[in-house]
């Protein structure tokens, strides 16, 4: 049986607990919380009460089937997470965080973001319960992510932007930290990704799972089986974990994260740690990082903020390293040709970081026959990518 | 006996207590950090702490993150780090070398070889911010097969559980994070710093060194009333920050003679 992590948040070699020492008291004290509540049937109950009502779940599958008949080969579904209250699958997480903020006492929360979708996902929790929360973005992102940082500041939230280091996604993580271990008696940091150290990985995999059971019993409603491949995007790995966990035993379906090749691997400017780095420690974890010969942590480029970040979630590199996962990375212009094909063919406009997860399906569909199944998780909406992609096509908005 | 050890011994005996300047190693230039431990040498400190760059240092505030990032433009590296530590040596064969950085680094070199080259070079302990024990086991063991004393800190939300874990594992001395936060933060409470000092020793058989926060004269003083070293970092890296190349080592120097005579008098 898959049984991860162990008691101290390990994935085989991967993940553990790596904070300095002020932090240590607080993730004993958030591991012991989760603990008491990830059973507890009230805690459950509230949660699923919120996604049904908050975030309007379960979301949707979708058979993209023009667009599935143009490829020319298996059907693409799509799991329709850009459905959800906020656009994105995020919210899913910051509402079981946020459940544990307000059992912990905690007034204030903390979260980086990089696209914006897991900043705006805080701040709407943290309206909806009157807690203070701050968002830090790295400043670069909150020049391409300019429609989100609106959304934040509506929300009420406190949008910091980052200077330091290449001020993206990885620096905002350096702050909240920093900011976490400053404030940590009164703050909650809701960690977005499945990432940060233990029990972090471990709690925003359970809350995200909700996307892979409701596949679970949806494909067999409407299909009468379940799909033969899962592709999802893998910046940090939220929404791949959130589909794929509940499918882990189930060996017959194969399952794909998709990493960001930016300018192309070769050119040493993407962001796919899994495809194109090597274990070491970053973030309160172990787990595959882009990094050079010294250990040093290299700048990631990708077209999609939500995927620029260095490392990726330690269950991701226990996944690759066992076999049960595969990893593919695909370049931005990979990807804006899937946004594109996704608009014209769907009438959906998808994420930048999701059109990763559809820009591999676009490739691996011909390949395969015409009655195979690929489930793609569509993770978030692309409304807040139509500045950048305007921007590439010489467009002023 | 370890360079730490008999650094301590000789302080107890003349009842001084330990000055411990940080700096990070290639900053502002790599050309420079050498002649800057020489310095603070020269200005009275019993123990140098030398701060390997690091691309994400997570605990660490604006002051010692731009420290980092301006050694890190020159590419310092911590096979370079090592090699400064030699180049000290050449001249100095006694005052004791602590290593501080994030584990990254040093998995990337490899803990066994980063151990024997350490000590080679002249290392005696390396504190690995973002390494707790219950993760070090690995580390431990090459630090103790190449005979370096691996520092831990403690923190005020460290319970006594953990402290006890803690005693187990360190030596040389042990770094109590004087407040909550990054390095570099203000605000000290020395009544509440003097009773988790004293908590702690009564688990922990190694001298505590007290940082983060001690900024001039009289925090420092406060802190040597209370603890058996004092660690000065943000505000040392700040008067490089402020100092031209001519003059970093005069003015670095003077400030560490400053300290020198607060925590003395």
């Amino acid at each position: 049986m898959y049984d991860f992590p162990d008691s101290r948040g390990h994935f085989g070699p991967y993940g553990g607990i790596f904070v300095g020492e002020t932090l240590m008291a607080a993730i004993e004290e958030l591991r012991s919380v989760y603990e008491r509540y990830r059973n507890d049937p009230e805690f459950i109950a509230e949660f699923e009460r919120d996604l049904k009502h908050f975030v309007g779940r379960p979301s949707p599958i979708y058979h993209a089937r023009r667009w599935s008949d143009h490829l020319g080969g298996a059907q693409i579904l799509l799991k329709r997470e850009d459905l959800n209250h906020t656009g994105a699958h995020k919210v899913n997480n910051t509402i079981g965080q946020a459940m544990l903020a307000r059992r912990m006492g905690k007034k204030r929360v903390i979260a980086e973001t990089g696209a914006g979708q897991h900043g705006v996902a805080t701040a709407t929790v943290a309206a909806r319960y009157g807690l203070e929360c701050v968002v830090y973005m790295g400043a670069e992102d909150v020049k391409r992510q300019a429609p989100n940082v609106f959304r934040m500041k509506l929300l009420g939230a406190t949008v910091v932007p980052v200077e330091s280091g290449s001020k993206t996604l990885k620096d905002a993580m350096n702050e909240a930290m920093r900011d976490w271990v400053t404030n940590v008696e009164s703050t909650f940091y809701i960690i977005g990704t499945v990432a940060g150290p233990h029990p972090y990985p471990m709690i925003v995999r359970d809350f995200q799972s909700v996307i892979g059971r409701e596949a679970k019993s949806q494909m067999m409603e409407a299909f009468g089986r379940q799909p033969d491949r899962l592709v999802a995007c893998v910046g940090g790995g939220s929404n791949a974990i959130g589909l794929f966990y509940p499918y882990i035993e189930d060996e017959s379906v194969r399952m794909t994260g998709v990493e960001a090749a930016g300018d192309g691997i070769a050119t040493g400017r993407h962001a796919a740690p899994l495809c194109a780095g090597k274990p070491g420690v970053l973030h309160g974890n172990r787990s595959y990082l882009v990094q050079d010969e010294n250990g040093q942590i290299s700048d990631t480029h990708s077209i999609s903020a939500g995927l620029d970040y260095p490392g990726v979630g330690p269950e991701h590199a226990w996944l690759k390293d066992t076999g049960r996962a595969d990893y593919a990375a695909v370049t931005d212009n990979e990807a804006l040709d899937a946004f594109h094909a996704l608009c014209r063919f769907e009438g959906i406009i998808p994420a930048l970081e999701s059109s990763h997860a559809l820009a591999h399906a676009a490739k691996i569909a011909p390949t395969m026959d015409r009655d195979k199944l690929i489930l793609v998780n569509l993770s978030g909406r692309g409304d807040k990518d139509i500045n950048t992609v305007a921007q590439l096509a010489g467009i002023q908005l | 006996m370890s360079r730490i050890r008999s650094a301590f011994e000789k302080l107890g005996k003349n009842g001084q207590k330990a000055l411990i300047p940080f700096i990070t190693a290639g900053d502002p230039d790599p050309v420079l950090t050498v002649g800057l431990m020489h310095g603070l040498v020269a200005g009275g400190a019993d123990i140098i702490e030398l701060g390997v760059p690091f691309t994400d240092p997570m605990s660490d505030g604006p002051v010692i993150q731009h420290a980092s990032e301006r050694a890190l433009k020159y590419g310092v590296s911590l096979k370079q780090v090592l090699g400064m530590v030699a180049e000290f040596r050449e001249k100095d064969t006694e005052t004791p070398i602590v290593l501080m950085g994030y584990l990254n680094p040093f998995e990337a070199m490899g803990y066994e070889k980063f151990a024997v080259e350490a000590k080679a070079a002249g290392v005696d302990g390396v504190l690995t911010v973002d390494c707790p024990p219950e993760e070090a086991d690995q580390l431990l063991d090459s630090f103790t097969n190449a005979g370096i004393d691996p520092i831990f800190l403690i923190a005020p939300t460290t319970t006594s559980e953990r402290i006890a874990k803690i005693a187990s594992v360190a030596s040389g001395y042990v770094y109590y994070v004087s407040l909550k936060g990054v390095t570099g933060a203000t605000h000290l409470d020395f009544s509440e710093i003097e009773d988790r000092v004293n908590e702690i020793r009564k688990q922990v058989d190694l001298p505590i060194c007290i940082g983060f926060g001690i900024r001039d004269e009289s925090t420092a003083k406060s802190a040597s009333r209370i603890a058996d070293g004092v660690v000065i970092g943000s505000r040392i890296v700040q008067e490089i920050e402020q100092s031209d190349c001519q003059s970093a080592v005069k003015n670095v120097t003077a400030f560490v003679t400053s300290m020198r005579r607060a925590i003395d008098g």
